[in-house]
């Protein structure tokens, strides 16, 4: 079945079996791989990117599912150099360390603060609960959320 | 892991997704959010031959008052109930489960609708619409009918729903005025409950749905009879698992679950004025 979606700005067309999971189009189709696959059971979240401007799990949504839709991958977020503002505090804060969870765990706390912009540590805690990372203990991640919501609350 | 393969359909009206249904019979799921089905599809639990993806009708995603009641479409999703002021206000303790369902991405892609429809007993959503006296509208290939939520879930992953029949609305009484409480037990983050109650007091009701105490979701029907008599929040609750069957897995056994389902109505209990 043929799909297009756009992603970062640019449309993008494939034909896809009806069981593509999107994740796998993003990676394999798209060629953008920083979107990564981690349980592979909506659990972990390494899969995370924004439909429509939500974060959502890439592994448990169909291709076809996100045809003519618009989506952001971790390679969207950037001004060409220029960081955007959370992947800024994630350099930081020291955010990450083998960077396996990362891209998901950016997406899914830049979609958290446009629900929540002035998040308390707690909704900061409670809005990744999507997202597992194995190194870090969370707690510099929590700390470039808020840096990155303008400071702690 | 990838599912085995299918033909996908993309419904554009209720109608159009119903003839889906009618030319395929059993061989045919209906995909809302995917958040139940695509994970047993992954892990090949289940094998349809043909999806219908019904996400797009958005004209089944809507929050509206009806008179005494608050209609929801059956494709709204997590999310747009759990933040929405009129579910807030009129039928507080569903806007209080569906928060507690999985984690945000999982809230911006499931629905109300599947998630009834799934008919999992470890499901929040079931156990909140018994508490709630709420009703199911199914509409089919003979028209439209209307199902309490007592006679809905049927058995394990089984629901009154035929092989044709499309779940498009949820309604539920207003109770405004009502206190509730939704208790949820688990060990992890963004994990299913081990158990859970919901529970809803009005002047002179009460409603009590449980999670993972029994093969569907469950009315603790001990527990509201007594609290409408006058019991206490502890007498009341002591009755909480008379007569079920909970499951045994790896998180709990039967005692353990029986316990805390008498905790867990007690303090939903007190926690509304009991
Ligand atoms: C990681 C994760 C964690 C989760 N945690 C929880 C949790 O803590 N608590 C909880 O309650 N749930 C949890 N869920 C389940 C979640 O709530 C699902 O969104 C919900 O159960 C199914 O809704 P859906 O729209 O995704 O349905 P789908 O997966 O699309 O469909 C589910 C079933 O219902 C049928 N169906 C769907 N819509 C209709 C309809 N309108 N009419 C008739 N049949 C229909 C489908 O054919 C299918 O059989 C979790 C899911 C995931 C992936
Ligand atoms: S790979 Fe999708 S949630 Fe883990
Ligand atoms: S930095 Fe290694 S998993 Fe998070």
């Amino acid at each position: 079945m043929q799909v297009s979606m756009n992603i970062n700005g640019e449309e993008i067309s494939d034909d896809v079996e009806p069981r593509t999971l999107l994740v796998h189009f993003i990676r394999e189709n798209a060629g953008l791989t920083g979107t990564n696959i981690g349980c592979d059971s909506s659990s972990c979240g390494a899969c995370t990117l924004h439909l429509n401007g939500e974060a959502v799990k890439s592994c448990t949504v169909l291709a076809v599912q996100a045809d003519g839709q618009e989506l952001t991958t971790i390679e969207g977020l950037a001004d060409g150099d220029i960081l955007h503002p959370m992947q800024q505090a994630f350099h930081e804060c020291h955010a990450l360390q083998c960077g396996y969870c990362t891209p998901g765990m950016v997406m899914a706390a830049v979609s958290l603060l446009d629900e929540v912009p002035q998040p308390s540590e707690a909704d900061v805690r409670e809005g990744l609960e999507g997202n597992l990372c194995r190194c870090t203990g969370y707690h510099n991640i929590v700390a470039a959320v808020l840096q990155a919501a303008g400071g702690p609350r | 892991m990838i599912p085995v393969a299918f033909d996908y359909e993309r419904a554009t009206s209720t109608d159009h997704a119903l003839s889906l249904l009618a030319e395929h019979g059993d061989e045919a799921k209906l995909l809302a959010g995917g958040h139940s089905l695509l994970p047993l599809m992954k892990y090949r639990l289940a094998a349809p031959a043909v999806v219908v993806d019904i996400g797009r009708l958005t004209d089944l995603s809507y929050i509206r008052s009806d008179g005494e009641v608050l209609a929801i479409g059956a494709l709204t999703r997590h999310r747009d109930v759990e933040i929405n002021d009129l579910v807030r206000s009129e039928v507080g303790l569903l806007a209080a489960a569906t928060a507690k369902v999985g984690d945000p991405q999982v809230r911006h892609r499931g629905t109300l609708g599947g998630s009834l429809a799934h008919g999992d007993p470890a499901s929040d959503l079931p156990a909140a619409l018994i508490a709630l006296r709420g009703t199911l509208i199914i509409q089919g290939p003979s028209g439209i009918r209307e199902v309490a939520a007592d006679d809905f879930f049927t058995g394990f992953l089984e629901t009154d729903l035929g092989d044709d029949e499309m779940l498009t609305e949820v309604r539920i009484p207003k109770v405004p005025n009502a206190r509730w409480s939704f208790q949820k037990f688990n060990r992890r983050a963004q994990d299913w409950a081990i158990v859970g109650a919901a529970v809803m007091v009005g002047s002179d009701s009460c409603g009590v749905g449980l999670v993972n105490m029994d093969s569907r979701p469950i009315r603790a029907m001990g527990v509201e009879a007594a609290v409408v008599s006058g019991a206490s929040a502890t007498d009341a609750a002591a009755t909480a698992a008379d007569g079920l069957e909970p499951p045994t897995d790896l998180n709990a056994g039967v005692d353990y679950r029986c316990h805390l389902a008498r905790v867990l109505t007690r303090r939903g209990l007190e926690e509304s004025g009991c």
